[in-house]
């Protein structure tokens, strides 16, 4: 059924702001944001890792992920948009145990060895654990050995470090555009890989722009001669380049 | 309580810098003193692991057949098990070995990174790859954090943990309470 | 091509086809052609060439007749009186040739009115076996076309819609979803830059399932009618069919059925003269499990790694290449002319009140016919296997039967007089799914069958979430552990808690269903889990006083 006349249902269609609820608090937003975005504006933290402001959000770390009422699923808060009248729930039991779990998979899935990484201290991954108030690894570790790729002149990629939260992936696409680096294999034999699975220092089309070192969260990608606890990553260009290319 | 509470520290494989945070607690370690009774340590020349005591520090990773002995024999005779820094929570830097086997190991550390030769044979020749098997307890397969082999009842991470927040988890255990010490540490600290 | 002139060459073939006296049918589908089927047809011709009879014998190729297990399959009409033959071989071609005027040969007699044919009712497979699924001219003489022309030139694109609607069929893919609103929803949404998408979903992957590829080998042109009707229903002009490449069989029967559908005028521009446009093409899966579900299958068809993503949007709205995009398994299109045809109310008159019409099953496992049937509907699970499949061969016992591959789960054989249909198969722990059937018998080990699905998952997993990527990993780990007698009770209760990790965190169906066999199999076979482990007998003890209750068996 078409009609040109303006039915309520459609005057609803086209308002563009919405209210909703996060956490008890009444909030207003505009149809496209997503639940993290009007969450983050009203200060109600919730937990992100593969997010990041600039990037494409993927919704794959799961770490984010709140409830909705009347839904029995769980929705990934940064892919997920707002509605009129939603009300959501970004902290429960329920969704404080899932996070944990998962943080927990991330650290038997590598070789997080904080004592002896270049991140100690400024890591995504290890920070996550303690807001979590994981003291301990409750699921049995799977040492499975990895390979650190040391070919690049700058950087080095530790495959131990990896959380593979694609953010690399996704800010030499979208942002400088070279598409060094993908994924290969697939479920728990992923990997971050440089061009067609080269050494990352035989890549032709990498630009050594460092912006994957910088948006990496954990000691994964790094600047060569960083001892332990010496990486520190700026990750701050990223939202000022967002910003000069949406004023553009 | 009439008698002060039996605390007991031991290490398995790690690297004693849990205990030297330990004794970084300056001061306080007197104030300690007076609190409890520490009945065995390395610091301590016992050279059996006591009956009855109500807190064990532990550090340290399960590596060998004595840490296992050990640490089970540890959990038997203690009320409150701590796990005391990062190897004795996560496995940590001696968890590191596990990507190898134990041949290849011994391999690298007794012949190949040896600058003397072994039982009277050349490093040169790789005759032997046995190791020092007679005189230090055999190694398991992979070293392993403490809660995978016995029950733990309160885990400190850090490498080391703070000394404060191993005099929290000590002052908070005295009191009767079961400490949280997620705030004061973290895995690396 | 008018429909008018379509309605001729029927009649023509028909006419070509009664001329003759027999009418001898060779499986050419993948089972029997696997087993030289191809060269028994070629001798048969050859041999009925030689006795001087070919004005009188058409010999065919034709497309799967169900029982798989008994392949070679040849099928014989003469003058309304039909033959089956089971397991021929080329030393049997002269004897067959022989018996066409005599009688039919006791030995390889397969009785039709046995009860894996009598008690089947086809409308997807009515016309495998049936049909040579290489010439279009078969399917046309079977009234192959005649719902496209119905619904081109009777229907409005609103009142196909309505019709699948009304007809009550669902998503024969496995999760059931009403397939006139899914219709309903892509013709309601706007289209982008004037495009729309219909993808047939031949991404065929669970263990023991083949329902898809055979009727992609034996009724080619049933699945593009449906894609042609579902076109002109939603306002798409283009389609696209998803084929893992592990199907050579049906790519190449589908390449050629699309290029004789194209030659003859019912697929490409101006359909049978109309204004209607629809132009089809095929993709290749490259063998990932995960590129059944929807999205991800989105992706790979777009090029691009093949993972899903978060839905909402769904792809109905938000789809190929961000238009609006239908997507339907390769059962489902094969329902719709059948349905558009005869009418909504002849299709919802088969089935149950929420399931409505038939289900193909694969029967695989221990059991006696393994192959391919087709039910309505609320049949019974022990009509299924007992009647149709002959039950459990060499004297076995029943144990469970597992459906839906990888995402469901095993039912006990309490549940042996359960109505098959969506609701009461969820109810018992697993999922219709897309059909696939694996009996079990008394010997299977229940934690094996778990073992194995996990690991398939594991393997399977796309690796894009967390919760998937390492629970499965993590879950199977656990399984081993327990298999091999090394495992704890905190083992169990690991594994149950990833269970519910995994499925309620996991971004995409695969991970949200992984944990199915294990749950089901814990729930009604949990003693084989306790029985493993290394203390499990305290449980076992008190479980076994409570024995008679729902779970324990």
């Amino acid at each position: 059924m078409t009609t040109m006349t303006a039915s309520p249902s459609s005057a609803a269609h086209d308002i563009q702001v919405v209210t909703l609820k996060i956490d008890d608090q009444e909030v207003s937003a505009s149809r496209n944001q997503t639940i993290l975005q009007v969450a983050a504006e009203n200060q109600i933290e919730i937990p992100t890792l593969c997010f990041m402001p600039g990037l494409k959000p993927m919704g794959s770390c799961r770490i984010c992920l709140v409830e909705l009422a009347g839904s029995p699923r769980l929705f990934a808060a940064c892919v997920t948009r707002v509605s009129e009248g939603m009300t959501v729930i970004t902290d429960s039991p329920r969704l404080r145990k899932y996070r944990k779990q998962i943080v927990e998979l991330l650290f038997v899935e590598r070789n997080h060895v904080c004592s002896v990484c270049v991140s100690n201290g400024r890591c995504e991954l290890q920070a996550l654990a303690v807001k979590l108030g994981i003291t301990h690894i409750t699921q049995p570790y799977r040492y499975d050995k990895m390979v650190v790729d040391s070919s690049h002149d700058l950087f080095r990629l530790d495959h131990n470090r990896c959380v593979l939260c694609t953010r690399c992936v996704r800010v030499c696409d979208q942002i400088e555009g070279a598409h060094v680096w993908d994924v290969a294999g697939r479920g728990i034999d992923c990997r971050i890989t440089a061009d067609l699975n080269l050494p990352w220092g035989d890549s032709d089309v990498c630009t050594s722009c460092g912006k994957c070192v910088h948006i990496c969260p954990t000691g994964a990608l790094t600047e060569k001669g960083t001892a332990v606890a010496e990486m520190r990553k700026q990750p701050d260009f990223l939202p000022y380049l967002t910003i000069m290319r949406e004023n553009h | 309580m009439s008698a002060k509470p039996r605390v007991a520290t031991a290490w398995l494989d790690g690297c004693s810098g849990c205990h030297m945070s330990f004794l970084d607690l300056d001061e306080k370690l007197v104030d300690l003193a007076g609190m409890v009774d520490v009945v065995c340590s390395p610091t301590v020349d016992i050279k059996e692991f006591p009956q009855n005591v109500d807190v064990a520090l532990v550090e340290g990773a399960v590596s060998s057949e004595e840490d296992l002995h050990k640490i089970k024999l540890i959990r038997s005779r203690t009320k409150i098990l701590v796990s005391l820094g990062d190897c004795a929570v996560t496995g940590n830097v001696p968890a590191m070995r596990n990507f190898f086997t134990i041949e290849s190991l011994f391999k690298r550390a007794y012949q190949e990174n040896a600058d003397v030769p072994l039982r009277g044979e050349p490093a040169s020749t790789g005759r032997s790859i046995d190791g020092p098997c007679v005189a230090v307890p055999k190694l398991c397969e992979n070293a392993r954090p403490i809660h995978e082999i016995v029950k733990v009842d309160v885990h400190v991470p850090g490498c080391p943990p703070p000394p404060d927040a191993i005099f929290h988890v000590v002052a908070e255990l005295l009191a009767g309470r079961i400490p949280d010490a997620s705030s004061l540490t973290r895995f690396g600290k | 091509m008018t429909p008018e002139e379509l309605g001729k060459l029927a009649a023509k073939e028909q006419k070509a086809r009664s001329a003759c006296k027999h009418r001898v049918n060779v499986c050419c589908a993948a089972g029997c052609a696997s087993m030289n089927s191809d060269k028994i047809k070629d001798d048969l011709q050859s041999a009925i060439k030689e006795k001087g009879i070919a004005d009188q014998v058409q010999v065919r190729s034709v497309g799967c007749m169900g029982l798989c297990a008994a392949g070679p399959l040849v099928s014989i009409e003469s003058e309304g009186k039909s033959v089956m033959y089971k397991g021929v071989t080329d030393g049997d071609v002269s004897e067959v040739v022989e018996s066409l005027e005599g009688k039919p040969i006791e030995r390889l007699n397969l009785p039709t009115d046995m009860p894996f044919f009598a008690r089947q009712e086809k409308i997807v497979l009515e016309n495998c076996g049936v049909i040579d699924p290489e010439r279009i001219e078969d399917y046309i003489a079977v009234g192959g076309y005649a719902a496209l022309i119905k619904a081109l030139t009777e229907m409005t694109p609103a009142g196909v819609v309505g019709e699948i609607t009304r007809s009550g069929l669902r998503g024969r893919g496995g999760a059931g979803y009403p397939t006139g609103l899914k219709w309903g929803t892509v013709a309601k949404s706007p289209a982008r830059e004037g495009r729309k998408y219909i993808v047939c979903n031949a991404d065929e992957g669970d263990p023991g399932a083949f329902m898809d590829r055979s009727v992609l080998e034996s009724d080619p042109h049933r699945v593009l009618e449906g894609m042609a009707i579902a076109a002109y229903a939603v306002g798409a002009t283009h389609g696209f069919l998803y084929v893992r490449a592990e199907y050579p069989l049906a790519i190449k029967r589908l390449k050629r059925a699309i290029s004789q559908a194209q030659k003859i005028g019912v697929l490409g521009a101006n359909i049978l003269s109309t204004t209607f446009s629809f132009n089809l093409e095929i993709r290749l899966g490259a063998g990932a499990f995960v590129c059944g579900e929807e999205t991800a299958l989105i992706a790979s068809i777009e090029g691009n790694r093949g993972q899903p993503r978060p839905r909402p949007p769904y792809p109905a709205e938000f789809g190929l290449w961000g238009c609006p995009t239908l997507i339907n398994n390769v059962e489902t299109f094969a329902n719709i002319a059948p349905i558009v045809d005869r009418g909504f109310r002849w299709f919802a008159s088969i089935g149950t009140d929420k399931s409505k019409g038939t289900k193909v099953f694969a029967l695989a496992g221990k059991i006696e016919n393994t192959g391919l049937v087709e039910v309505p509907m609320g049949i019974k699970l022990r009509d299924i296997i007992e009647d149709i499949g002959g039950g459990i061969p060499d004297g076995g016992k029943f144990k469970a039967v597992q459906t839906g591959g990888p995402s469901g789960g095993c039912i006990p054989k309490q549940y042996m007089d359960m109505p098959i249909d969506y609701e009461s198969v969820k109810e018992a722990g697993s999922i219709m799914g897309s059909g696939g059937m694996i009996v079990m018998d008394e010997s299977s080990s229940m934690v094996d069958v778990a073992k194995y699905f996990m690991e398939f998952c594991k393997s399977e997993s796309c690796g894009k979430c967390v919760p998937c990527r390492v629970g499965t990993a993590q879950m199977y780990d656990l399984l081993e552990k327990i298999h091999k007698g090394e495992g704890a009770s905190d083992d169990l209760a690991m594994l149950e808690s990833l269970c519910e990790l995994v499925s309620q965190t996991s971004l995409c169906g695969l991970g949200q269903t992984a944990p199915n066999p294990v749950l089901s199999t814990l729930r009604y076979f949990r003693h084989e889990y306790l029985e493993l482990l290394r203390d499990g007998q305290k449980e076992l003890a008190a479980a076994g006083a409570d024995k008679g209750k729902d779970g324990a068996v």
